[in-house]
């Protein structure tokens, strides 16, 4: 660190040729820091938060109001709730078929990918044997991938299977790709477990499977939910595996049914409705965020920070 | 730990391994393989071409302009994103005026901004496409009407429908959906700088534009860079397909003025029936991204500090 070659000023404010106001204000003049800059970088930030929460308001505005206001006066509060355009929306517009088709892909490829990631990682990363780095590359090469490549024979692939179309077929693919980050990311936390309490558990005739599951699963639990609120995310959001994979109109998932209704709402001119759609399939994650923002954040950033 | 070690170790990477090799590897193996093919995807009769498919690539218009696009949002795209989201965490960290007690505070409310900033990384990308996809439509969206009422009415750009605006718009709305996750990264980089550093440079009398390129951005360089490589595969990938496919119409926007790689991979295989010319495509896809990811990690290469 190099800071000496900075001249140190006699005045803390001719460091700041920009901050006038600082000597109009004595006791901000004394901190340093100045008005002026502050009131411009509190400026921009304020400016982003609202670019950021702006739209979303809009949304969920737009989706209580009837079709004529929506175009008439954008930003105007809705004359009254109009909740037909919810109903309407889920029932109607199939957005309980898709919550519920995304509630059962996620829900089995959040569970296997779990099971068997911290699986293939606590063994690629506690025991010795031959090829073991062959295969932890072969994973965590499967990261940098574009996946798009391997779409177009993976669609054949499942043809051949009978899969595709199909959930079961679907949570398979997710779980395959969802395993490069997992594996790799679990590898390097079951690393940093201590070795002496499995040992332990061994020595007292354990087999390894009882010792794995009774023992180093509950140990890995941080991990475990680091990585699960990671796939999670990723595997509720996704949308381009689905749209190549599963293109059975009554198997859609929610991101790929909000987007076949924007085109075939569009013609009918059910705007409100899709607004109402589009709100109810972004609230969930939203309230999940508001309420888990900790586990969230630490969640998506653990794996980009390695 | 000798006792049943190997069928124990087999027993566990059995399951994760086939299923990994049968649609991971597998598939990628064969995309290589069929773009030295004629396979149409439609019957299973094929012949090798050899390297037919490559020059006809070289001829396309499409492609290269796709590959134009996609080289844009990989080295523009996370300058301009990198380049907010460090302002916003160097505000949010230590830009703040100093208070009692802490040399090194963030502005006030930078709880909030943070929570705020993040709201667009939960939300799928598709979701927020869509949204987008409204707010933008020339005759009814949310921008035009807005520029209406603040009596900018005679300015009405086709946004999206305009072959010279339409990539801009793509990319800001990239923008506007990741800069947060950046902002909460860089955040929790900065904060694992010690504080002496800073109290130094500040005894030194070092304002914070000093402050900022002396001692925050190098001791941040890992994670700017590995920030550099995370977004440029995502904007080589899935999320550009998924922006430019749900927001811009037609084949990739007007005259194919926002059309991106993966996107013309997926319509050579499953529009145009011709599935080893997409693949093709994708092996040039996979160069680009390879290349990137090197460059990039050479480029940012430079002394580690060790704190």
């Amino acid at each position: 660190m190099k800071t000496t070659d900075t001249p140190p000023p006699a005045d803390p404010v001719e460091d700041h040729p920009r901050v006038t106001k600082t000597q109009a204000a004595p006791e901000k003049a004394k901190n340093g820091e100045g008005g002026v800059l502050n009131v411009f970088s509190h400026g921009i930030l304020v400016i982003w938060a609202i670019m950021v929460v702006l739209p979303l308001l809009w949304a969920v505005m737009t989706s209580f109001k009837d079709d004529n206001s929506i175009f008439s006066s954008p930003w105007s509060l809705p004359d009254k709730l109009h909740f037909e355009n919810w109903s309407r929306a889920w029932s109607q517009a199939h957005m309980n078929d898709y919550f519920g088709n995304t509630l059962i892909v996620v829900g089995f490829s959040l569970a296997g990918t779990l099971v068997l990631g911290s699986m293939a990682a606590y063994v690629l990363a506690r025991f010795d044997f031959p090829g073991n780095r062959f295969i932890y590359f072969l994973f965590v090469g499967g990261m940098s991938f574009p996946i798009m490549l391997a779409l177009v024979p993976l669609f054949y692939v499942l043809n051949n299977m009978q899969l595709l179309n199909t959930l079961p077929g679907l949570i398979l693919v997710y779980i395959a790709y969802s395993l490069p980050f997992t594996v790799f990311f679990l590898t390097s936390f079951f690393r940093t477990l201590p070795t002496s309490i499995a040992e332990a558990a061994f020595v007292d005739g354990a087999s390894h499977t009882r010792t794995f599951f009774q023992i180093m699963l509950p140990m890995a639990k941080p991990g475990l939910v680091s990585v699960g609120i990671f796939n999670f995310l990723g595997q509720w959001n996704q949308y381009m595996l689905p749209t190549v994979l599963n293109t059975d109109p009554d198997k859609k998932v929610l991101s790929q049914g909000l987007v076949e209704l924007a085109t075939s709402q569009g013609y009918k001119g059910d705007w409100s409705g899709l607004f109402a759609g589009l709100v109810m399939a972004m609230l969930p994650v939203l309230a999940a965020y508001i309420v888990f923002q900790r586990q969230v954040v630490q969640g998506l950033t653990a794996g980009a920070l390695k | 730990m000798q006792h049943g070690k190997y069928r124990f170790i087999g027993g566990f990477l059995v399951t994760p391994l086939v299923l990994y090799a049968v649609f991971v590897i597998w598939p990628f193996i064969q995309a290589i393989y069929y773009s030295f093919t004629d396979w149409t995807g439609l019957s299973p009769d094929f012949k090798m071409v050899g390297f037919a498919n490559y020059t006809r690539m070289l001829d396309d218009d499409v492609f290269w302009k796709s590959l134009q696009h996609s080289l844009l949002f990989a080295l523009l795209l996370p300058l301009v994103t990198l380049g907010l989201a460090l302002f916003f965490a160097f505000m949010l960290n230590v830009g703040g005026r100093r208070r009692k007690g802490a040399a090194i505070t963030g502005v006030r409310g930078s709880g909030f901004y943070k929570i705020a900033y993040f709201f667009p990384q939960v939300l799928s990308i598709a979701i927020v496409a869509l949204l987008f996809r409204f707010a933008y439509n020339p005759n009814d969206g949310v921008l035009n009407g807005t520029l209406t009422a603040i009596g900018l009415g005679s300015v009405q750009p086709d946004w999206l429908g305009d072959p010279n605006l339409a990539l801009w718009c793509v990319m800001a709305v990239l923008l506007w959906s990741t800069v947060g996750f950046f902002v909460v990264l860089f955040s929790a980089g900065m904060a694992s700088i010690p504080m002496d550093f800073y109290e130094a440079a500040l005894l030194d009398g070092a304002n914070r534009f000093t402050t900022f390129f002396r001692i925050t951005l190098p001791l941040l360089w890992d994670t700017v860079q590995s920030g550099w490589v995370y977004m440029g595969i995502l904007a080589l990938g899935a999320e550009a397909f998924a922006a430019v496919q749900i927001m811009t119409v037609g084949p990739g926007g007007p005259d194919y003025s926002t059309t991106v790689l993966p996107l013309y991979v997926y319509q050579s295989a499953f529009r145009d029936a011709n599935a080893a010319y997409a693949t093709t495509i994708g092996v040039a896809l996979l160069i680009v991204t390879l290349l990137f990811a090197a460059i990039v990690m050479r480029l940012g290469r430079r002394e580690r500090l060790e704190f």
